[in-house]
C-alpha cells in the first residue's frame, strides 16, 4: 500500500476503500467476489489490473460504473461516493457493443445523445473525435461494414465522448488479432496521453498491462484482494509500441507470472 | 429478367386458356381464362365488385393495423416484464394454438353482420406473429448493450427508445411480413360466415350459383389485396431497415 499514499499532490480520481462484493448463491452462503479493495487511482493515471479469470476484475469496474452496489466499502469517482450510474465514468468492453441501426457517427454520439445534448455540439464532438481515432470518412457507414479492429476504435470513440472523469476499460482488446491489438493499443496509449485520461484497464495480456500503464495491480484468485502493485518504470506512456521492447518489460512479466503462478498453471 | 417474366406469364395465360379443355376438362370445373375476364367485367357492372373489394381491403387494412399496435405493444410489454410474460404465457400460449378462424362464428354472433367480426379475426390473427417477434426480439438485446447505455445514465425511456425498439425493428417486419397474408384469411373467413359485402359474400354467392367464374374472380382479387399489402411491408421494410446488410434483410 506504500506507493498508493506516496504521492499525494495529484488528485485523486478513483478510490475504492475498503470494498467487498458478494454475489447471493444457491448455497444460500454467498460468494465473495472481492474482498477488502484498497485502490486510489491518480487524475492522469493509467492503471492496469490482471488476475486469474474469476477473481473479480469485471465485478470490480462494474461497482466502480455505479452498475452493481458494493456489499461492503465506499468507491469514490471525484471525491463523490458512486451510487448509480453517473456521467463522470464510462467503460468499453471486449464486445465494441455498436448499435447495428446507427451509423459510425451516431454511435458515437450515443452517450452524448443520452445526456441530452445538443445535435451541433454532439456532431462536433463525434467528428473529432472520429479524426483522433483515425475513422474520418467512415462516420456514415455502419458498424457491420468495419473490420473488428476499427469497431473497437469507434467504441473508445463513444467511450471517450462523454469526456468521462475515468474510463473503465475490460479486456477490450482482447477479442482482436494481435496485430490489430497492437495498434489499437497504440491508439489507446497516444489518446489517453493526448486528453490526461485517467483509465482502469482490465486485461490477460501481461505485456498489454506493461505497455500502457503507469501501474499494474495483480490480483488473487477469489476472493479477490491486491496482491501486489508494480509501478512500471518505463518511460513515455504515450508511446506503448516502443514500450513492449523496453528491456524492463522481461523482468516485469517473469514478476507476474510468478505472482500469477502461471508456470505452475495446468494450461 | 423482365422478359423471361413477361414470357412467363403469356405462357401462363395460354395454358390456362387452353390447357384444360385440351385436357377435357369442362368449363364449370376450370374456367378459361377469357370466361374469367368476362366474368370480371360482368361483376364490375352488375355486382358491386368495386364496392365489395374496397369493403374487404378495408377490412384486410384496419385488422392489419390494429392486429400489429396490439402485437407490438403487447410484446413490449412482456419482452420488458419477466413477471407479466410468466403470468400471461399460458394463456397466450392457449389462444396462439386455438385455430383464430374458428372464432369468426362467435364474432359474428356478438356483433352482427357488420365489419367488427371480420376485423376482429384479422386482429386476431394478425397479432400472433408480431407478438411473437417482438417479444423474441426485446429478449434477444445482449444485456450488455443494455448495461453500456444505464452506465451513460438512460432512463427507462431511453433505454426503450433507443435500444428495444430500433432492436426490434427486424424481426417485427419479418412477422408484419407473415401478418400480411393472414390478414386476408382472417377477413375472407369473416365474410364467408356471415354478411351480405366483401369478397368473401362473392365467394359463397358463386359457389351457391355455381358460377366457377365467379369464385375465380373473387380468389384473384383477394390474392392481390394479399400482393399489395405484401409489397406495401416489403417497401416500408426496405426505406426503415435501410442499415441491415441486404442479404441479412432478405433472409429475415
Ligand atoms: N451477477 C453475478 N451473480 C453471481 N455471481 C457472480 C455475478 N457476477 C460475477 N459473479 C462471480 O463473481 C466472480 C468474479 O467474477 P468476474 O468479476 O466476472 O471475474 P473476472 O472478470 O475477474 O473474470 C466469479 O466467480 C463469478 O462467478
Ligand atoms: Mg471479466
Amino acid at each position: 500500500m506504500n506507493a498508493l499514499s506516496a504521492d499525494v499532490t495529484a488528485r485523486t480520481r478513483l478510490e475504492f476503500r475498503d470494498v467487498t462484493k458478494r454475489f447471493a448463491s444457491k448455497r444460500g452462503s454467498g460468494i465473495t467476489a472481492v474482498q477488502g479493495l484498497n485502490i486510489s487511482i491518480r487524475d492522469g493515471e493509467v492503471v492496469s489490473i490482471i488476475g486469474p479469470s474469476g477473481c473479480g476484475k469485471s465485478t470490480l469496474l462494474n461497482m466502480a460504473s455505479g452498475l452493481d452496489p458494493a456489499s461492503e466499502g465506499d468507491v469514490f469517482v471525484d471525491g463523490v461516493r458512486v451510487e448509480r450510474p453517473n456521467a463522470h465514468v464510462a467503460f468499453m468492453l471486449q464486445k465494441d457493443l455498436l448499435l447495428p441501426w446507427r451509423t459510425i457517427r451516431h454511435n458515437v454520439e450515443f452517450g452524448l445523445e443520452i445526456l441530452g445534448r445538443p445535435a451541433r455540439e454532439r456532431r462536433g464532438i463525434a467528428m473529432d473525435l472520429l479524426a483522433k481515432c483515425r475513422l474520418r470518412g467512415f462516420e456514415d457507414h455502419y458498424p457491420h461494414q468495419l473490420s473488428g479492429g476499427m469497431r473497437q476504435r469507434a467504441a473508445l470513440a463513444r467511450t471517450l465522448a462523454v469526456d468521462p472523469s475515468v474510463l473503465l476499460m475490460d479486456e477490450p482488446f482482447s477479442a482482436l488479432d494481435a496485430q490489430t491489438k497492437m495498434v489499437l493499443q497504440q491508439d489507446l496509449g497516444r489518446t489517453l496521453a493526448e486528453t490526461g485520461k485517467t483509465a482502469l484497464f482490465v486485461t490477460h495480456d501481461l505485456v498489454e498491462a506493461i505497455a500502457l500503464s503507469h501501474r499494474v495491480l495483480v490480483m488473487s484468485q477469489r476472493p479477490g484482494t491486491i496482491i501486489e502493485e508494480i509501478v512500471v518504470d518505463i518511460p513515455d506512456i504515450s508511446n506503448p509500441m516502443a514500450r513492449r521492447t523496453h528491456p524492463h518489460v522481461g523482468p516485469y512479466v517473469a514478476r507476474l507470472m510468478e505472482l500469477l503462478h502461471i508456470d505452475e498453471a495446468d494450461a | 429478367m423482365a422478359a423471361a417474366s413477361l414470357g412467363l406469364f403469356v405462357l401462363f395465360l395460354a395454358a390456362w386458356q387452353w390447357g384444360p379443355p385440351a385436357m377435357g376438362i369442362p368449363a364449370f370445373i376450370i374456367p378459361p381464362a377469357d370466361q374469367v375476364w368476362h366474368e370480371f367485367v360482368r361483376m364490375l357492372g352488375r355486382d358491386q365488385l368495386m364496392y365489395h373489394t374496397s369493403i374487404t381491403a378495408l377490412q384486410v387494412l384496419l385488422g392489419f393495423v390494429f392486429g400489429m399496435l396490439l402485437g407490438m405493444v403487447v410484446g413490449f410489454v412482456l419482452g420488458m416484464s419477466a413477471s407479466a410474460e410468466f403470468v400471461l404465457s399460458p394463456y397466450i400460449l392457449a389462444l396462439q394454438i386455438a385455430p383464430k378462424v374458428a372464432f369468426a362464428p362467435l364474432f359474428v354472433i356478438w356483433f352482427g353482420y357488420t365489419m367488427t367480426p371480420k376485423i376482429l379475426v384479422a386482429v386476431l390473427i394478425v397479432f400472433f406473429p408480431v407478438m411473437i417477434n417482438v417479444l423474441g426480439a426485446v429478449r434477444a438485446i445482449d444485456p450488455d448493450i443494455v448495461r453500456l447505455a444505464r452506465a451513460f445514465t438512460a432512463n427507462r425511456f431511453q433505454l426503450f427508445w433507443k435500444i428495444e425498439f430500433p432492436a426490434a425493428l427486424p424481426p417485427f417486419f419479418a412477422g408484419l411480413r407473415i401478418a400480411a397474408t393472414l390478414a386476408v384469411i382472417g377477413v375472407v373467413v369473416g365474410e364467408l360466415v356471415g354478411g351480405n359485402t366483401g369478397l368473401g359474400y362473392l365467394l359463397s354467392f358463386g359457389e351457391g350459383a355455381g358460377n366457377t367464374a365467379m369464385v375465380f374472380v373473387t380468389i384473384i382479387l383477394l390474392t392481390l389485396i394479399g400482393i399489395v399489402l405484401y409489397g406495401a411491408i416489403v417497401l416500408i421494410e426496405r426505406r426503415v431497415l435501410h442499415f441491415m446488410p441486404a442479404r441479412a434483410r432478405a433472409a429475415g
